[in-house]
């Protein structure tokens, strides 16, 4: 009985706990992918999908009984079990990470001490599913992307810890609810605003997304590293890819845009509860992802570099000193 | 308790099994991606041993960096095993020796080792009630080790300077883009609007 008590009840506690995040956020990447191609549609001057289902809604469920009813291809040269095990660590990887996310207050699975450094070493993560199916594949193009990529997540990596560390000197703890608590008075997308901007952009260029969608260039490498990839292997890139992509609108919400609380703390926006704001802020992020997808056009590679080594990195340092010297100077260090 | 021991031996035996794979394995790559695993391990045993920050930062900086350019580089190489091979009876007795010697050295400096009585006193001390795992170590760091902390950060900045002192060459004839000069050109200085009459040409 104690046996039952101490293990098997919190056990299932956690496992239906993990299925309330992991289901949901499944389903929102299913409708990211229609969302994406409903937004571009819009913006140039298309319908989008509207076909299958009212406006077109069951298209992702359409696409994926496509992707699973396909052949899964291995290719002869390549190494095969790092081949399999790239897109499997891709997607677990975009799932783990919701771990720490606090979706309301007091809404979270694990609210553990270092919650902003669990995320970071799970996002520095993401670029071993994109080397070894790079490398496992055994191609060209392939192998080209993953080097690409690569560099370019390390790159943008950094800037991207500088910013979070400009947030913590703010809130003076590693804890996520704390960052959010910690914006009651002003979101901190007001004053770190550079910061925003520099943490915006390096997560476009962490998830491999236009304008930095280097990696997958269809245009030189026909699609990157996932070229050799085909059914639920290609599929699984494609879940993990968005899921990242949900993930770091996430990270920006809960670091600048102060996770689920209100806008403002007065009637009408009071009312509504916490998880609902922190979705709404999600999809307007994602929506900003998308629309600089339809917008800009792919950065040459060298400018990327240049952009991430020449111009974030000293620009994200400053910052990083003028915060902690302005927050000493007044006495408001946390 | 009894499953934070199983989850000990869980993360030890992966460790070390993933230790000798890495020694062991014919791909290099491979080898690399054992490592890696062993990092994770490791990482696990901190959090079990309640040191959640150096777990973290095991994590972003060997896994998430130094693993990762490691990789980069061990992927690119073109190793050819059989030439690896060759002559390893021939070596075997001087890479055995030298082992040795290495193995005794060890063994001698582990023998006559003594830990000061400050460091075993503190070595083993918890984490004081009420203050998180980063702010303790913080306040080791930035107080009774500042000196050695700044001279580690020191070492590395020589390294990074050496590194690029080694790699730094000028190379005559490389045609570069400077974006600022690019920025800053209007389109009066270098577009010139000409009316063309008809039939006249420029």
């Amino acid at each position: 009985m104690e046996f039952v008590d101490t293990y098997v009840i919190p056990g299932a506690i956690i496992v239906a706990q993990i299925l309330a995040v992991v289901v949901p956020l499944l389903v929102a990447v299913a409708y990211l992918t229609y969302f994406e191609r409903k937004v571009i549609g819009a913006i140039q001057l298309r319908k989008g999908p509207n076909v299958v289902g009212p406006f077109g809604l069951f298209q992702p469920f359409a696409d994926a009984l496509k992707l699973l009813s396909k052949e899964t291809i291995l290719p002869a040269g390549a190494n095969k079990i790092i081949f399999l095990l790239a897109p499997m660590l891709t997607f677990v990887l975009s799932l783990i990470a919701w771990a720490v996310i606090p979706f309301g207050e007091g809404m979270v699975l694990a609210d553990i001490n270092v919650g902003v450094l669990y995320l970071f070493a799970i996002s520095s993560l993401g670029v071993y599913g994109v080397i070894m199916s790079g490398w496992a594949s055994n191609s060209k193009y392939a192998f080209l992307g993953a080097l690409r990529s690569a560099a370019q997540m390390v790159s943008y990596e950094v800037s991207i810890g500088f910013v979070i560390i400009t947030v913590l000197l703010c809130v003076g703890s590693l804890n996520l609810t704390a960052i959010v608590e910690a914006q009651r008075t002003v979101w901190f997308a007001i004053p770190l605003l550079p910061m925003f901007v520099v943490f915006f952009i390096s997560a476009l260029a962490e998830t491999n997304r236009a304008p930095f969608d280097l990696p997958e260039g269809e245009s030189e490498l026909v699609a990157g590293y996932f070229v050799e990839y085909s059914s639920m292997s290609f599929a699984l890139f494609f879940l993990g890819e968005y899921a990242n992509m949900i993930l770091m609108s996430g990270i920006t919400v809960v670091l600048f845009l102060g996770g689920w609380l209100p806008p403002f703390d007065i009637a009408p926006f009071n009312w509504v509860p916490g998880p609902i704001w922190f979705m709404l802020k999600i999809s307007l992020i994602l929506f900003v992802f998308l629309w600089v997808r339809a917008t800009f056009p792919r950065y040459r590679y060298d400018q990327l570099m240049r952009l991430g080594w020449k111009v974030f990195l000293p620009l994200s340092l400053l910052w990083v000193v003028i915060t902690a010297g302005v927050l000493v100077a007044f006495d408001w260090v946390p | 308790m009894a499953l934070q021991a199983l989850v000990f031996y869980l993360f030890a035996f992966v460790a070390v099994a993933s230790g000798v794979m890495v020694v062991t394995s014919r791909n290099p790559v491979h080898s690399v991606l054992f490592l890696i695993l062993a990092f994770f391990n490791a990482a696990g045993l901190f959090v079990l041993m309640g040191a959640e920050f150096l777990a973290m930062i095991l994590v972003v900086v060997y896994v998430g960096a130094v693993a990762v350019l490691f990789l980069f580089v061990v992927m690119m190489l073109d190793i050819n095993f059989v030439e690896l091979r060759q002559g390893f009876a021939r070596y075997l007795p001087v890479g055995g020796l030298i082992g040795l010697v290495l193995l005794a050295e060890l063994v001698l400096v582990a023998g006559v080792w003594t830990f000061s009585p400050e460091v075993t006193a503190s070595g083993a001390a918890p984490i004081p009630e009420g203050v998180t795992n980063t702010e303790a170590l913080g306040q080791v760091i930035y107080t009774q080790y500042v000196l050695a902390f700044q001279a580690a950060g020191l070492v590395l900045l020589v390294a990074m300077i050496g590194a690029i002192v080694l790699t730094l060459r000028s190379r005559p004839g490389v045609k570069r883009q400077s974006i600022d000069e690019q920025n800053l050109r209007r389109p009066e200085d270098v577009v010139e609007v000409v009316k063309v009459t008809r039939g006249g040409g420029v």
